[in-house]
């Protein structure tokens, strides 16, 4: 069922007064995509998602999902959606298994207690099931979000800024359960997020906004293969090195930065053979460290 | 769907302590007024008598549990619509300011359908509370101060209504009253629907009531023509059920206004919400 689109977004606008939120965004996702979208602070991210969950309308544009408009089938669709947008929120008040009742039971489909149980298990929960939220880390809101998103089977998994405020922790934890939906559950998963690394290390497709607008969209790889990167090299000799590195026409801008240390510009998909290269030449290579990443290619973009 | 978020709507209400602030405070008011009656009682029946005293002679137990409940009923029914916006005016703004309602939003379940189950779990809480202020005024004062012939003082004079003739007026009275609290809830769920603070709505419909009230008692003429149209003005025709013959006619008036504010507030408070932007 790959190549079946599930998130069709085209031209969305949305302005707030005379502040235009969303000018232009249109990207799609595919069935079992991992799709990052990304943009810095204020580019419409959230705006966009509100849309797409109908917490806010569009001005303009067409948002369809599972190939139905959100417009006319919005039932439909919101019962194959879980989400958390920026933060998930649950009733203080409650304990953990009553705030996930609460949204079962209006999420379309029958869960039962056991269920509830086994996603609080999921999402290591298990023991604070009868605690009350109000009594919560962020840490352990956020893998409540999660189950809350979970708990009717939603093919598709909206996560808005899922990282946010965690600590080295948490964020890893949330991470692991995003990977472990991907592997285990093989969710659809769009995911929002300003941490770009996390980006490059779950997502396989992205879309980068900036100012309202959709600037690139494509896979992961391809958009950061056809990339130059900056790479660290460490060896035993620099000066020998740079030698051997002036005979290569695939290595650019090489940099001796001490007697051991090189910085070079070249492609990805071409380190190994740079690699294999030097060690022909009887330079020993301690560590090969690509610098420019997703980072540097998303802030070259944004300027551009 | 309707239903299931009824129920989650009655969870979130019962689990609130605020909820049950109304109880307590009724509980402990009616205590007072019947240790109060018990204790000085007689002399407060005496001075209110003392002017009929000439004409009409008082015989048998005045000071009864029939008696005790009226007044019980007058004193708080003023004070109960607070009561009563202090959980319902919190339902929708409530949940904005705490942000739940971001995630209620993002389920199969529409707005209008959020709006309906967040009023009928507001008049279910209302219906409670009377019950409970009906329970504590009528059967707790009839069990302390035994029961016997109501004397009303109304505009008119005294009305003397026979034992057997009371359950009947006290059953409908509160009924009247019903509608009117559940005109308070209506009213506070409309106004919780366009904002994002939670206190805003208790303290507007509260504002709201005493205004409408202060307009109401003022005897001027350029009022008089919306006099008549004003919920509050019809606050108290649980009264009428006590005047004898019983003004039907008044009373059916009555019911007629306050059911159109509740379908006028509950309507404004459906567009308001169903067209809003969940920004929270």
């Amino acid at each position: 069922m790959q190549n079946e689109t599930i998130i069709d977004v085209q031209h969305l606008a949305k302005s707030f007064g005379s502040f235009e939120a969303v000018k232009d965004v249109s990207f799609t996702v595919q069935r079992g995509d991992v799709f990052g979208f990304l943009g810095p602070n204020g580019a419409g991210k959230s705006t966009t998602i509100r849309c797409m969950m109908s917490l806010i309308t569009p001005d303009k544009g067409s948002i369809e999902l599972f190939g139905k408009s959100l417009q006319t089938h919005r039932k439909d669709i919101l019962r194959n959606i879980g989400s958390i947008i920026e933060k998930p929120d649950f009733y203080k008040y409650l304990s953990a298994e009553k705030n996930l009742e609460i949204f079962a039971r209006v999420s379309g489909a029958e869960v039962s207690k056991i269920e509830i149980q086994e996603m609080l298990e999921f999402v290591g929960l298990a023991n604070r099931g009868r605690h009350k939220v109000g009594g919560f880390s962020h840490g352990m809101k956020q893998r409540l979000g999660i189950a809350q998103t979970l708990l009717h089977k939603p093919e598709l998994i909206i996560l808005d800024e899922p990282t946010t405020g965690l600590d080295p922790q948490g964020i890893i934890e949330v991470r692991n359960l995003i990977l472990r939906l991907k592997n285990e559950q093989n969710k659809t998963i769009l995911l929002s997020s300003h941490q770009l690394s996390e980006i490059e290390l779950i997502a396989n497709r992205m879309v980068i906004i900036n100012q309202g607008k959709s600037i690139v969209e494509g896979s992961v790889q391809d958009l950061l293969q056809a990339e130059e990167i900056v790479v660290k090299v460490v060896v035993d000799d620099s000066e020998k090195a740079m030698r051997c590195i002036a005979q290569l026409e695939t290595a650019k801008n090489a940099e001796a930065f001490s007697s051991t240390e090189i910085e070079v510009l070249m492609k990805k998909n071409e380190i190994a053979a740079f690699n294999k290269f030097l060690v022909q030449h009887d330079v020993a290579v301690f560590s090969l460290e690509p610098k420019r990443k997703l980072e540097d290619y998303f802030i070259k973009i944004i300027q551009a | 769907m309707l239903l299931k978020n009824t129920y989650n709507e009655l969870i979130k209400i019962l689990a609130k302590p605020r909820s049950y602030l109304g109880f307590g405070a009724l509980t402990l008011l009616v205590l007072i007024i019947i240790f109060a009656m018990k204790l000085d009682g007689k002399s407060i029946i005496s001075f209110v008598t003392a002017t009929f005293e000439n004409s009409i002679s008082f015989n048998g137990h005045v000071l009864n549990g029939n008696l005790i409940a009226f007044i019980i009923l007058q004193m708080l029914i003023v004070h109960v619509p607070l009561l009563v916006a202090l959980v319902t005016g919190d339902l929708i703004s409530g949940e904005a300011a705490m942000g739940t309602i971001r995630m209620l939003a993002t389920k199969p379940i529409s707005r209008n359908q959020v709006v309906m189950s967040k009023f009928f779990a507001g008049a279910i809480y209302t219906f409670l509370i009377v019950v409970w202020l009906g329970f504590l005024a009528l059967f707790v004062s009839r069990f302390i101060f035994g029961t016997g012939d109501l004397i009303v003082l109304n505009s008119d004079g005294l009305v003397i209504l026979k034992d057997a003739d009371i359950l009947w007026r006290f059953g409908l009275g509160f009924c009247v009253a019903f509608l009117s609290l559940l005109t308070v809830s209506s009213l506070s769920i409309c106004l919780s629907a366009f904002t994002e603070n939670s206190i805003g709505p208790i303290v507007a419909t509260m504002a709201v009531i005493i205004l409408f009230t202060i307009i109401g008692s003022l005897d001027v003429t350029v009022f008089d023509t919306i006099k008549p149209y004003l919920f509050t003005t019809h606050m108290a025709a649980w009264r009428s059920f006590f005047e004898n013959p019983v003004p039907l006619k008044d009373i059916l008036q009555s019911i007629i206004i306050l059911v159109l504010h509740n379908v006028v507030f509950v309507v404004v408070a459906r567009i308001k919400f169903s067209k809003k932007d969940i920004l929270s």
